[in-house]
């Protein structure tokens, strides 16, 4: 079946199975490298992307459902050379190790700021938890997100 | 089905009781922690357990029994309060009658009322000895000097005189009844049922004035946007309840031939994994016998699975559902394979109201008894009322033999705001 | 891959890519630089093993710099280290450097990138090479310009300069010159003379991509005419499914192939759902346990088997002291558990296989592939492109054989294969079980007297050096014999791993019991057998100073005669404010520990703070402080990124996990079956103080907190409720059944 998806502003025509999720037709179909399988069953969080406005798993949204909806990936935040402020704060913390979850958090952390532009310790944390990062990034996710979010960048008491 | 259940006291007397109340009473100065005794404390820990005090006086990240956490009704939102001994914000105000009393009738330490949020209607059936060791065992928690968030009441609500007249209409206790011929073990469980466990305060219909209809003891209820199945004749679950799958449900909030707990009943198991174990089989053996009717009309007919026809009546659902469910409830997923039941043999499916079907659609599943056990992530944020709509006709289709539900699109807007998902 | 050039967007499909076509076609010089060579060891780093210069480091004409290195990027920073370290000594900025990395076709064999050995084996060969290479470039200049060497200067820019000013360039000269020169020891160090980027926190160079959506990952590798491929398996290690319906995968649209050799099978499709979804049909089947049935109950329960005892440690006498201390430690079954699954992309064309794999070690991997597909090795080619988390040996090199495989069945078409998470879960290696036990007594003064250590250990290494080390050459037809376990020996050790105390003791006894036979799959993971052993050793450290009336960190001093060792133990302290830390109340508490990594790698001492919640035994960990000191600090910002993030993994194992599994198969299924860490469970905040050591050998880091970290914890635990857990995890329900109501 044919289906348009809006992605990073831009209308994609695909053509895929209606069950599809968004994740194979992001990475497969529209060459996006962004939001990565690490599960596809909603439990790490390495797929997000935005689905009008919220963090959303890539991985468990057929591709029917996603049409017409506004989504968005990492890529649609920046550039390596033009990064978005939040993918800025990610490189002056060096907020990556193995790296494999940082798009998705990115996004996730996004929808939060969009949301609530200076959140406490506490909403980042409750937040953040869906995601998983196993190298241990934590302390320097947290940072990069104060660091977006105009936070001081060391911990205040959650 | 009146199997233990409680026996109610005249309604006028119960009514002087309240007034009486109102009076107020001595504000004795509370005991020192040490007056306690070990075996004192330790009852009151396993008690405080079943009775799941923690589950509604923690704060999501907050000190245990400090208060602070948001209980949703039909009259707005009340924050429950500080249970530490705290002396100014907490229970250090109580003396033990004055902490028996608010269990009992409902009555503040200054005599101001109670809102029945506290479900002192089932304590009221508590033992004297039982409130004592729960006290106890509250006053020798840490205290956390934390001031009452204020409740968003609409009115009359807000006005806590106004509880005098609910009590008067609806508060009548009366003392526990022992089943005669029945084992202790049963009755062990009818009490703890009835009393601190305040299985009722969820599992029972409420009226429109948000007070358990006695008269339906355990036919199901709604708490906090979620359906708290029957649990007697009623009961819709597909596999016959026995005491030991109702134990292991209780114990884990999860038991293959059924479901995960979900909702608020996943405080209840974390506290009931760590209670006493001989309560939690009195627990189980009460409810299995309550439930027992049901499984015996329901015989040994197989749980449903029309995939077929259920794709054939309901192709958006069945499309939404291989992508977004499958990779856990479908055949050949890892899920299956690891023990987790197919959805036939969860109850939700085969409930009258697709409520449950619908909240955990939107809220997922957390695992109850800690980090490790049963999850479901929630869609809230990514599927569209329809969407979710269509997920839960296709349930319905494919794994029960019941009717479809109606209106589901607008049940998943009120699904959304009853649990927080608006 | 290449590295700084203008945009890597489509490095991997562009770069490695182009590469690795005209690689296949026509060999190069350096490909067939023949077996190793043995060198006097004068040569430092692995120039022991490859002393050719050109082997490391190559010039063009134009002047462009080509570094090559057999380690592989894991996420722990190495190429950009490598990178500074390269720039460093060759005075070239280093955004003017292509780095190549672990590449059977263009690379030095330098085995696995493992153990924390990448800056002591390449950094230090690239640091020399490139001292070589200056030294030899400058000599050639001094020859062109007229000049003698020393007094000509590198202007930052590639070129050198005479007094005169007048300029040579590095292309000019090499293009007169062979570097298929052996390494001379000595070259001089421009680091030496104060160098400016080696030292500075210069920023990674793989996170750009990996924060904006650019290509990282073999992951993210999309060849053309690319298939997707599953493979097709039981739940876990020791299983199989039983009459899978092939039939029915192979009829379904879009499904190119089903590769089956044995009881291998995968099925290949042209979309990667489809695939996907072939794979749960396939899984439909019942399945059954190939291997003896596991031991249920206590999770050291195989280590009771028939053991290789050894004793590594002896110092008779001091036996008899005033006071003696006795405790047993454990640790379960623990897993990698990266968050992307294992991943390779391999391609048959005109009887060459090659694949792209995040394997540890591409040399040792084409060496077993090459059995596996019953293939001369010099038509194998192996090619490191990153993966996700790498922590020791997780699926990369199985799923590397899976790809080879199925692309056997398709010649002339790449087939990406990815394992499912469950197949992750079910059939990775492990980090095996482990018990200690220590024993000690004190003299009067309160100092120790003698010291006992006994530690019980299945193997630390199943990596594949031959096809019956991966999990599909057991499953072909005929099978291979599976590799029989080794340990490894010492000084490095495997599960005897740091089981010698650091501390002075006069008198002592260490003895490793190597159980060969292990229930499930054993493989390294992070950190070895250094983890139960710093773990155990640590807590006891802290139960004798108990014992002795002594404050932890004091009573580790006084058995310190290291003078890094205490530099870091007391500069850990310092920052931490161990000194002027609350007094533990029952609820919060501090603790402390050290190690040395392998007894010969990095210095890292841990402090931490921690609360338990009485009601429900929950442990939540505030500040911790870390020092650290692995020599000559090249990134600091990386070197403090490693530290981090071992002792935040750390807390997870420590706190929360333990492989579960029944008498059939592995029940850690999936995070809900095997959680780890999330943002709630990390600590409030982690700092960690570098002591560099500019001129001092590099020592790995990448491995030194995970004991620490874990024993720090236990101790913190210890001291705020009197709780002393010895088994790992420090689960909340032990924690809660040890301090009661």
């Amino acid at each position: 079946m044919s289906f348009v998806l809006t992605i990073n502003g831009r209308d994609h025509p695909v053509d895929a199975s209606p069950e599809t999720p968004l994740l194979y037709v992001l990475r497969d179909d529209l060459r996006l490298n962004g939001a990565k399988f690490g599960c596809g069953l909603g439990q790490c969080g390495a797929c997000t992307v935005q689905v009008d406005g919220k963090a959303a798993y890539a991985c468990l949204l057929p591709v029917a459902a996603a049409a017409g909806r506004r989504i968005r990936t990492v890529e649609g935040l920046g550039t390596a050379e033009a990064p978005s402020p939040l993918q800025k704060a990610f490189m002056v913390e060096q907020a990556a190790q193995c790296g494999y979850c940082i798009a998705g958090m990115i996004m996730r952390a996004q929808a939060l700021l969009d949301a609530t532009p200076r959140p406490t310790e506490a909403e980042i944390r409750a937040h953040m938890q869906p995601n998983l990062c196993r190298c241990g990034t934590h302390m320097r996710i947290l940072r990069a997100i104060r660091r977006a979010a105009g936070l001081p960048v060391e911990a205040a008491s959650a | 089905m009146s199997l233990g259940w409680k026996t109610p006291a005249p309604p006028a007397a119960a009514l002087a009781l309240a007034l009486a109340a109102c009076t107020g009473g001595a504000r004795l100065p509370p005991p020192p922690p040490q007056t306690f005794s070990a075996a004192e404390i330790e009852k009151g820990a396993e008690l405080a357990k079943l009775a799941d005090c923690q589950g509604c006086h923690t704060a999501d990240g907050g000190q245990a029994f400090a208060g602070g956490r948001p209980l949703k009704s039909p009259f707005g939102t009340i924050y429950t309060r500080n249970i530490t001994p705290d002396p100014s914000t907490g229970l250090g105000r109580y003396s033990r009658e004055a902490f028996v009393r608010a269990l009992r009738r409902g009555v503040r330490f200054d005599g101001a009322e109670l809102y029945p949020a506290m479900p002192y209607d089932h304590f009221a059936y508590a033992d004297d000895a039982d409130l004592g060791a729960l006290y106890a065992y509250l006053m020798t928690r840490r205290p956390k000097d934390r001031p009452p968030t204020p409740n968003e009441l609409i009115p009359p609500a807000n006005i806590r005189g106004a509880v005098a007249i609910w009590k008067a209409l609806f508060f009548h206790p009366g003392r526990f009844q022992p089943t005669p011929g029945q084992s202790a073990e049963f009755n062990r469980g009818a009490y703890l049922v009835q009393s601190l466990g305040h299985c009722g305060a969820c599992h029972t219909p409420h009226n429109i004035l948000d007070a358990e209809e006695t008269k339906k003891p355990l036919q199901g209820g709604v708490q906090e946007g979620w359906y708290a199945p029957p649990l007697n004749a009623l009961s819709p679950a597909s596999v016959p309840w026995t005491p030991e799958r109702v134990y292991r449900f209780l114990r884990t909030g999860f038991d293959r031939d059924h479901s995960a707990a979900a909702g608020p009943m996943g405080s209840v198991v974390r506290e009931l994994a760590r209670a006493p174990e001989p309560d939690v089989r009195a627990l189980s053996v009460y409810l299995a016998t309550l439930m027992q009717p049901a499984s015996a009309a329901k015989g040994r007919a197989a749980p449903a699975d029309h995939a077929a026809q259920a794709a054939a009546a309901q192709p958006a659902g069945a499309a939404l559902y291989a992508g977004a469910c499958a990779a856990c409830h479908d055949a050949g997923a890892a899920m299956m394979r690891e023990g987790r039941p197919p959805l036939q043999f969860a109850t939700p499916p085969q409930e009258d109201r697709p409520t449950d079907v619908i909240q955990v659609i939107l809220q997922g599943v957390q695992p109850a008894t800690g980090p490790r056990g049963p999850y479901m992530p929630a869609f809230a944020g990514t599927l569209s009322d329809g969407q979710v709509a269509a997920i839960a006709a296709y349930v319905r289709a494919r794994y029960s033999d019941r009717p479809p539900w109606k209106d589901l699109t607008s049940a998943v807007a009120k699904g959304r705001r009853q649990g927080g998902q608006g | 891959m290449s590295v700084g050039a203008p945009s890597r967007r489509d490095a991997l499909a562009g770069g490695a890519l182009v590469v690795a076509f005209s690689m296949t076609g026509h060999a190069r010089a350096q490909e067939a630089r023949g077996p190793q060579k043995t060198v006097p060891p004068a040569l430092p780093g692995s120039l022991k093993t490859t002393p050719w210069l050109d082997a490391w480091i190559r010039v063009d004409v134009t002047g462009q710099i080509t570094v090559f290195t057999g380690k592989a990027e894991l996420g722990q920073g190495i190429k950009t280290a490598l990178i500074q370290i390269a720039a460093e000594e060759l005075d070239v900025p280093p955004q003017s450097l292509r780095l190549i990395t672990a590449d059977t076709g263009q690379t030095p064999n330098e085995g696995f990138t493992a153990g924390s050995h990448s800056m002591q084996d390449s950094g230090t060969a690239i640091l020399n090479a490139a001292a070589n290479v200056r030294m030899i470039l400058g000599q050639a200049a001094a020859r062109r310009l007229g000049v003698a060497a020393d007094l000509l200067a590198t202007t930052g820019e590639g070129r050198f300069k005479a007094p005169d000013g007048r300029l040579a360039g590095y292309g000019e000269l090499a293009a007169g010159l062979s570097l298929h020169v052996e390494a001379q020891p000595n070259a001089p160090l421009r680091s030496r003379q104060g160098g400016k980027l080696m030292g500075q926190d210069y920023p990674r160079v793989d996170i750009p991509a990996k924060v904006t959506g650019g290509q990282a990952y073999v992951q993210d590798l999309r060849l053309p005419g690319m298939l997707h491929a599953r493979v097709v398996r039981g739940p876990s290690f020791g299983t199989e499914l039983t009459g899978p319906d092939f039939a029915a995968a192979q009829a379904m649209p879009g499904v190119v192939a089903v590769a089956r050799n044995g009881r291998f099978a995968a099925v290949i499709a042209e979309r990667e759902w489809t695939a996907v979804q072939a794979l749960q049909r396939l899984q439909q089947a019942a399945w059954r346990r190939t291997a003896p049935p596991l031991p249920e109950g206590r999770p050291e329960a195989g280590l009771s088997g028939a053991s290789q005892d050894q004793v590594i440690f002896d110092k008779p006498g001091g036996a008899g002291g005033a006071k003696t201390v006795k405790a047993r430690y454990s640790r379960p079954w623990l897993m990698h558990a990266a968050v992307g699954p294992s991943c390779a992309v391999a391609l048959l064309r005109n009887g060459q296989m090659t694949v792209w794999t995040h394997s540890q070690g591409v040399y040792p991997l084409r060496g077993a592939l090459a059995q596996l597909l019953r293939m001369p090795p010099d038509k194998v080619r192996c090619i490191h492109v990153e993966g996700s988390g790498c922590y020791g040996h997780n699926g990369a090199d199985d799923v590397a054989a899976d790809a080879a495989l199925a692309a056997l069945a398709v010649p002339g078409r790449p087939v990406r294969m990815q394992w499912m998470r469950e197949q992750e879960h079910g059939w990775e290696p492990l980090g095996c079980v482990q018990v200690g036990e220590a024993e000690a007594s004190l003299d009067a003064s309160g100092r120790i007297a003698h010291f006992r250590y006994e530690v019980w250990s299945h193997s630390h290494n199943g990596r594949p050096m031959t096809a019956g080390g991966l999990v599909a050459g057991a499953e072909v037809d005929p099978p291979f014999p599976p590799q029989v376990p080794r340990p490894i020996p010492m000084p490095e050790g495997g599960g005897d791993r740091n089981a010698i105390p650091i501390y002075a003791v006069p008198a002592g006894r260490v003895v490793s019991h190597f159980v060969r036979d292990a229930p499930l799959r054993a493989s390294a993971l992070r950190s070895l057998g250094a983890h139960l052993n710093i773990f155990a050793i640590e807590c006891f450290m802290d139960e004798l100073a108990k014992a002795a009336g002594a404050d932890p960190v004091a009573f580790r001093l006084a058995h310190l005669d290291d003078p890094r060792a205490r530099d870091v133990v007391s500069r850990c302290a310092e920052a931490f404010g161990w000194a002027a830390r609350r007094p533990s109340d029952g609820r919060r508490g501090a603790g402390f520990a050290f190690a040395r990594y392998k007894n010969l790698a990095s210095y890292c001492a841990v402090a931490l703070e921690v609360e338990v919640e009485h009601e429900t035994g929950a442990v939540k960990v505030g500040r911790v402080t870390a020092a650290v000191d692995a020599g000559e600090a090249v990134n600091p910002n990386g070197l403090q990124n490693q530290i981090e993030g071992g002792i935040v993994q750390a807390l997870s194992w420590a706190g929360l996990e333990a492989v579960g599994f029944d008498a059939a198969h592995r029940t850690s299924f999936d995070w809900s079956a095997y959680p780890i860490a999330r943002f709630k469970d990390v600590p409030r905040s982690v700092a960690v103080q570098v002591i560099d050591r500019p001129g001092l050998p590099f020592l790995g880091a990448g491995e030194a907190s995970q004991g620490p970290a874990s024993a720090a914890l236990a101790n913190a635990v210890a001291d705020a409720c009197g709780a002393r857990i010895r088994d790992l995890p420090l689960s909340p329900e032990r924690v809660k059944g040890a301090i009661g109501v």
